[in-house]
């Protein structure tokens, strides 16, 4: 592993506070829909959070706020000790879909972000960054190949290489894997996990499923809908590395009812 | 266990039927359709159906081609004509492109465009456009300047449409990713809106192509001039329908090569993206 790659710009020692939101509340003035009621959260340096609920519990709105995509009605939002008042480079993006542009090259779709912040030069800079990336994520030989060419499971792999060559301090993930089948989908997962580790990266996933949530995850934020709220917040305690041979063991089993439970409580609602 | 038949170790293959029509070569089946149709045409005409003022025979037709063909290929006053009607084409195909691909920036991009200015081009692209021909030959005179306004004001708004529908063709995904990278308006329109509305807007030019050769023509018949179109317009009014014929084929053969031209530059430009033959949506 390349040593420059396994950075990312908050030079931050593992476990301390990298994105705070406190007490964040969103109605959407449109409708005057309460979206999101008092959330507070906290992602810690090389941890990796999921959240989980129903659709309607906020949690889109809360990734969009995140993301510096949408303000929130009232409360404090802050990376790295700066508020985000906009979309910024040291937050990465992944969503359901890879959204690779299809006139564009593997390589050349990973150092986009690098050419809409930078120009043309910096981006051809970054091209020996965007192979090394490519390596990681197991698609060396891949660089020069158009997104058609590339499989679901591929194209999420090079939308993930995409969104590390800003070196992130959080990574925003909204159901990346939900459209790939369910083999792909674990290994993808799996991935992901190696590359987060590698990488020391925070990640913040949102998710609809409660074993993925809880295979990823060191904290799982449970939401209930109407306004969105906090439910509780899931310690997951399983060692790490996780493997996918810890999904039929009783602890596993344990968390996913608990998980579960909230959920169903929700619904009542 | 398995039935100890002589079919039990037999490999299971099998034929799949195919229906003869669809099995013939693309070839044969063209030449076919093109033979069907030649004699009936010819057995309408030698069997005085039709009387041959009306509907010359194919063998009138054919020969009349080669004598219109040798006036082009030995520069007769043919060749003026039609190198007159492909400028026409050519420039008001040019022109159409400049202002619909404006026009469709503004009316895609924009809310001001979209509010204030798609309603007028829908009202004036439902009146018949045909009609502003006498406008244009009162406004432009009786040179192609009046044949060009029409061809370009008939093939403008199919690529307003395009190009407009080209650019609203984005998905979510796709601008909330440039949203997060902070890309400008500029850049989300440049580098995102306008590629992925290609296709789109190829549609659009392909749609216009045809529309340019029809005003052209209708600007040639209604406007004078010394134009294919008028050749035609004169040849009918003599009763000459061998020639008129004769004449729509070589200019059909314009029309072709304009068509074939924007489909060749389609699949170099939006190399990304497969279409079936023939194909008018993108």
């Amino acid at each position: 592993m390349n040593a420059a790659v396994a950075q990312d710009y908050s030079g931050a020692p593992l476990g301390a506070p990298v994105y705070e939101l406190t007490h964040v509340s969103k109605t959407y003035a449109r409708n005057k829909v309460v979206a999101l009621e008092d959330v507070s959260l906290t992602l810690r340096k090389g941890s990796f959070t999921s959240v989980i609920g129903s659709s309607g519990c906020g949690k889109s709105t809360l990734l969009k706020i995140m993301a510096g995509l949408i303000p929130p009605s009232k409360g404090r939002v802050v990376l790295q000790g700066n508020p985000v008042t906009g979309p910024r480079r040291d937050i990465g993006m992944m969503f359901q879909q890879a959204t690779l542009f299809p006139w564009k090259t593997a390589v050349e779709n990973i150092v986009l972000p690098i050419e809409i912040r930078d120009g043309k030069a910096a981006a051809k800079k970054a091209m020996d960054k965007a192979h090394e990336l490519l390596e990681i994520v197991g698609l060396k030989g891949f660089e020069n190949v158009y997104p058609n060419e590339l499989s679901g499971g591929m194209a999420q792999r090079a939308s993930i290489c995409r969104m590390l060559i800003t070196e992130p301090a959080v990574l925003l993930l909204d159901e990346p894997f939900s459209a790939l089948d369910e083999l792909s989908r674990d290994m993808m997962n799996m991935e992901l996990q190696r590359i987060c580790r590698e990488q020391h990266a925070t990640a913040f996933l949102v998710t609809h499923s409660i074993q993925e949530a809880v295979i990823l995850s060191d904290e799982i934020v449970v939401m209930k809908p109407r306004p969105g709220r906090l439910a509780e917040i899931v310690e997951v305690d399983l060692p790490r590395p996780r493997t996918l041979d810890m999904m039929t063991t009783p602890k596993f089993g344990a968390i996913v009812d608990h998980i579960r439970g909230l959920l169903d409580k929700g619904e009542d609602m | 266990m398995h039935p100890s038949s002589a079919e039990g170790t037999q490999d299971t293959v099998w034929v799949q039927e195919v229906a003869f029509i669809d099995s013939v070569p693309r070839w044969l089946a063209m030449s076919f359709v093109f033979l069907v149709f030649v004699g009936s045409w010819q057995l309408v005409t030698s069997l005085g159906i039709v009387s041959p003022i009306i509907l010359p025979t194919p063998l009138e037709t054919l020969n009349d081609m080669i004598f219109v063909g040798q006036n082009l290929m030995t520069g007769g006053y043919m060749l003026g004509s039609l190198w007159i009607t492909i400028k026409e084409v050519i420039y008001g195909f040019a022109l159409a492109i400049a202002i619909g691909f404006s026009l469709g920036v503004l009316v895609g991009e924009t809310a001001f465009g979209e509010k204030a200015v798609m309603p007028y081009l829908v009202a004036i692209d439902t009146m018949p456009k045909v009609a502003f021909a006498p406008l244009f030959v009162a406004w432009l005179g009786f040179g192609i300047e009046s044949k060009v306004a029409l061809a370009a004001f008939i093939a403008t708004f199919p690529i307003v449409v395009g190009t407009a529908a080209g650019l609203h063709s984005a998905d979510e995904n796709a601008r909330m990713l440039f949203k997060t990278m902070g890309a400008s308006r500029m850049q989300t329109l440049i580098k995102m809106k306008l590629p992925s509305g290609l296709p789109q807007v190829f549609t659009g030019l392909k749609i216009g192509a045809v529309g340019v050769m029809a005003g052209a023509i209708t600007g040639e018949f209604l406007g004078g001039g010394k134009g294919f179109g008028e050749l035609i317009r004169v040849a009918a009014s003599q009763l000459n329908t061998p020639r008129v014929f004769s004449l729509i084929l070589y200019l059909s053969l314009v029309g072709l090569a304009l068509y074939v031209l924007v489909t060749w530059t389609q699949r170099k430009v939006v190399f990304w993206h497969k279409e079936r033959v023939g194909a008018y949506d993108g």
